[in-house]
């Protein structure tokens, strides 16, 4: 399995608004689907994303089956005060993944 | 085999008398003909998902495989190295003896040179591998060799291209020639130019080469499709990559 890809930036102004992009491999099987002997293929879907920024929970987001698969999200970040930003995704089997990296701000 | 290298002919003169005459190319892309929506997923690089495909191909250029120990960049250098091999691919391989595509040239480095089993076709490593290579020429314009057993292949495969197959009695030539430009149910009917292999297909959710694709149109026509990498596959690929001469790489392209 591919690790998360997160596109955020290195160094950013005080107060600046930053977009952040990931992407993640993973097939979102909903669980509605018939297999080839005709029985339901098991949902396996990414359940939870969640994001912290600085020690600050800035993202908490529930996905659901109607989610494509390798899930790409964006969202946005206003930064007050650098640190790290760390992703977790969870999600059934015991899927998990996670990523981190250091904001600089000035 | 005569009406096949006249069809080559025949699309080389159209390129070239576009060009001296300063017409538009008739040819398109796939890229032109789908929504907007798809067009700035494959345009901005991160939205792609192939870029998945394309991190995990860029850490199995640098990993070691098989009991000779050695990784693809071991020998090749840095991935730079293979700018302008997807442009060229099929080529006639002299070792092998017979035209290869570039996914049957990675396979024979990885059994000959990394002394490595082969992966599955179509599995995840070996196409991952396979895209990040091609993701090396995109920009450059397919430079097909003027090789005589590359020249062979892509008639045998513009025989196959005119060929009526399947249940439904189709060629390819029905649809992706007389047809382009209409509609199959909802959707346009490409020229079927192979300017972004592999692909990130959505009707997939994932990245697939040409062969794959190729496979889907035989099922589509209810043919019995070839087998992964058999000749008629390779002569096929030859032949479009010829067709397309001129065009430029896109992989990893989005499509439909």
């Amino acid at each position: 399995m591919a690790a998360p890809l997160v596109n955020a930036p290195k160094r950013v102004r005080r107060g600046e608004v930053f977009e952040v992009r990931t992407l993640i491999s993973h097939p979102m099987e909903t669980g509605f689907r018939p297999g080839t002997n005709g029985t339901i293929i098991p949902r396996d879907i990414i359940e939870h994303v969640r994001c912290r920024f600085a020690g600050e929970t800035v993202l908490d987001m529930a996905l659901s089956p109607a989610v494509s698969a390798n899930p790409y999200l964006v969202f946005y970040v206003r930064a007050d005060a650098g640190g790290a930003l760390e992703m977790e995704w969870t999600g059934d089997k015991g899927f998990s993944a996670s990523y981190s990296t250091a904001i600089v701000v000035e | 085999m005569k009406q096949g290298s006249a069809a080559v002919a025949f699309f080389a003169l159209l390129a070239a008398t576009a060009l001296a005459q300063g017409i538009a190319d008739p040819r398109r892309s796939g890229f032109d003909d789908m929504g907007t929506a798809l067009q700035a997923i494959q345009r901005d690089d991160f939205s792609n998902p192939a870029a998945l495909w394309l991190a995990e191909g860029e850490s199995a250029w640098n990993r070691q495989a098989g009991s000779a120990g050695k990784s693809c960049a071991d020998c090749h250098g840095g991935p730079e190295n293979m700018r302008g091999v997807a442009a060229r691919y099929p080529a006639y391989d002299t070792m092998l003896g017979r035209v290869v595509n570039l996914d049957g040239k990675i396979e024979d480095c990885r059994i000959r040179r990394q002394k490595a089993d082969p992966l599955p076709h179509e599995s995840r490593a070996r196409v991952a591998l396979e895209a990040f290579v091609a993701r090396q020429s995109r920009g450059l314009p397919i430079v097909p060799p003027d090789e005589p057993n590359v020249g062979a292949a892509a008639a045998a495969g513009s025989a196959l291209f005119t060929r009526r197959m399947g249940q439904l009695d189709l060629s390819c030539a029905q649809c992706h020639e007389q047809r382009a430009g209409q509609r199959l149910a909802g959707s346009i009917i490409p020229q079927g130019h192979p300017t972004g292999y592999p692909v990130y297909r959505s009707e997939w959710q994932s990245v697939g080469t040409l062969q794959r694709r190729l496979r889907n149109c035989m099922i589509g026509v209810r043919a019995e499709a070839f087998a992964y990498g058999s000749p008629e596959f390779v002569a096929l690929e030859a032949f479009l990559m010829r067709r397309a001469a001129g065009m430029t790489i896109e992989t990893p392209a989005v499509r439909p």
